[in-house]
């Protein structure tokens, strides 16, 4: 990594987003021109607002805090592989759509929201106990031990779904889609940016607790609580994320990991690096989605895994031929 | 001062810490001495509670562990554990800075960044401030462990083998470091390290373990002797004077 690309990654990112943030907005099945916003033609200016703009806030809201629930994620357990995906918080997530649906139908978003956060929390809760009480901790056992997790709980939820008959249902939060995003659908996903800003006034501590319960309590920090928090934070804005959108993969894998390597872990300088990164990467594999067999769509998920696991296989060997240099 | 009184640390059935009562003086490097498993990290990290006592009480300054508030006892006491796997990656240092965070709560004032600066250049590590620390050898990253506590800036610091990995130039750059912290700012320190005669040379009293029990303490040329040694490890150590410091000959 040259000290270009560290000094200058944020204006990089930063123009990048603006740049594809445009593109963005001038993409699409229907007609539209800039030239008419600026006319101010009735028919352009509702393209923006109503169907473009809100597409824009949701992908770029969504990148963001899936990428900081990935750092926070993997800053508390000490492993790069932990992520909402690979710990099971998104299966839990799911489960608890579910039960909101079976208790009250399917109006309220923000019930479902709140029945599938809690049901997120105590399975973050549960699997970090477990991680924390097994003996043998290699750097693949903790996401392995979340990812079983992950499916048990998933079976669970198609098993109670093809029960009561709304397998369709719960299988639309499997994958998420940015295609349905219109004005009125997507604003639930504000309710989790006063997350973002907590984990930014915490950033320190939750940079400690990643250093360890030993040097945490010597610094004087209750371990657990910041843990817990931490926790909070992670399933309230992956749950935000579910319920609006559905569950995207990788995001909260890859894009911590790319920017501890040129911008470290402490969180109080990596926060709006990451979040930027995540954001703009989520942007590109949407506009990517929306071009290749224009004017339909590849779903957002499918461009995702696949760019997604591209550059996570570029970093394990970016790692371990590092490794294997400084040994 | 540091006291404890009838200190039991068990896990399950298995004792490790057998009722342990001391009176560590003030203002002098201690060393904890002791076969592997004697209960000597047991001991210090009991007192430091990052471990949790089962039985008795350790008091801080006469206040017992417990009824002190965490944060201003992190500004009191520090410790350092023996094996420091971080799995975050943070600067030399951010790592340093770190050890302002009792006082500043992570904004740090321009005192924390005088105070950061200090322990950088108490250890020598100005050249390596800005390298990450997974990418230092196992000696260095030991170094910025040790300027870490030494900015926290406590009155009694805890060490559980700081000598681990650091090779001779080092290991007396560290001791000499820690030296100078108890003769010119009169701290505490505390010690467990495994190297006999760096123990022998540098430390003014010394507390010596068995079976998790303290078998014998005192000043460092009462307990550097035939007799105890052979009490506390089991095996005939030569005790030769070499410019008035005891050194000890264990290798037949």
């Amino acid at each position: 990594m040259t000290d270009f690309v560290r000094t200058k990654a944020k204006a990089i990112t930063i123009i990048l987003l603006i740049v594809l943030s445009l593109i963005s907005l001038s993409i699409g099945a229907k007609s539209f021109m800039w030239s008419g916003v600026l006319k101010g033609e009735a028919n352009h200016l509702q393209t923006l607002f109503i169907s473009r703009l809100p597409r824009l806030l949701s992908i770029l809201i969504t990148g963001a805090g899936l990428s900081i629930s990935g750092l926070l994620m993997q800053t508390i357990t000490g492993n790069k592989f932990v992520s909402p995906t690979t710990a099971g918080t998104m299966d839990w997530c799911r489960l608890g759509v579910l039960v909101a649906i079976l208790l009250a139908g399917e109006q309220s978003k923000l019930l479902r929201i709140l029945v599938a956060f809690i049901i997120a929390f105590l399975g973050n809760l549960i699997y970090i106990s477990i991680t924390q009480r097994v003996q043998y901790k290699s750097a693949v056992m903790v996401p392995l031990i979340g990812l079983m997790l992950g499916s048990v709980v998933s079976s669970l939820t198609t098993f109670i779904s093809y029960m009561y008959n709304i397998i369709q249902n719960v299988s639309s939060w499997l994958q998420g889609n940015f295609s349905l995003v219109i004005k009125g659908r997507y604003e639930l996903l504000y309710i989790g940016m006063p997350m973002v800003v907590i984990a930014y006034l915490f950033a320190g501590r939750f940079t400690i607790a990643g250093m360890g319960e030993s040097i945490a309590t010597n610094l004087g920090l209750d371990y657990k609580k910041t843990v817990l928090l931490g926790l909070l934070i992670v399933s309230f804005l992956t749950t935000t994320i579910v319920v609006t959108i559905g569950s995207i993969a990788f995001v909260g894998l890859i894009i911590p990991n790319i920017v501890s390597l040129y911008k470290g872990d402490n969180l109080r300088n990596c926060l709006f690096d990451t979040a930027a990164l995540g954001a703009l990467f989520l942007l590109v594999c949407d506009i990517i989605g929306r071009v290749v067999i224009y004017p339909y769509e590849v779903s957002i998920s499918v461009v995702v895994s696949i760019l997604g696991s591209i550059i996570f296989l570029i970093l394990i060997f970016a790692r371990k031929g590092k490794t294997i240099k400084n040994a | 001062m540091i006291r404890s009184e009838n200190l039991v640390k068990s896990y399950g059935e298995k004792v490790v810490l057998d009722n342990v009562s001391l009176n560590l003086p003030k203002g002098k490097m201690i060393a904890f001495i002791g076969a592997n498993g004697a209960g000597k990290s047991t001991l210090i990290s009991l007192m430091s509670r990052i471990v949790p006592k089962t039985e008795g009480c350790v008091y801080i300054d006469n206040m017992e562990l417990q009824q002190w508030n965490n944060n201003e006892l992190a500004k009191r006491i520090s410790i350092l554990k023996q094996s420091n796997h971080l799995n975050i990656r943070l600067t030399v240092k951010e790592l340093i800075s770190f050890g302002r965070f009792p006082y500043s709560k992570g904004r740090l004032t321009k005192k924390d960044n005088e105070i950061i600066n200090q322990a950088i250049s108490f250890l020598g590590l100005e050249n390596i401030q800005h390298r990450y620390i997974d990418e230092l050898s196992g000696g260095q990253r030991q170094m910025a462990y040790i300027a870490m506590i030494i900015a926290q800036d406590t009155e009694y610091v805890f060490l559980d083998e700081p000598l681990n990995n650091l090779d001779m130039r080092h290991s007396v750059q560290i001791m000499k470091g820690l030296r100078k912290l108890v003769d010119e700012m009169n701290k505490t320190i505390m010690v467990v390290i495994h190297d006999i005669n760096f123990i022998a040379y540098y430390s003014d009293y010394i507390i010596a373990m068995k079976d998790g029990k303290v078998v014998s303490q005192g000043y460092t040329n009462e307990i550097i002797t035939k007799d105890v040694l052979k009490e506390i490890y089991g095996m005939d150590i030569d005790v030769q004077s070499v410019n008035g410091k005891p050194i000890c000959l264990y290798y037949n």
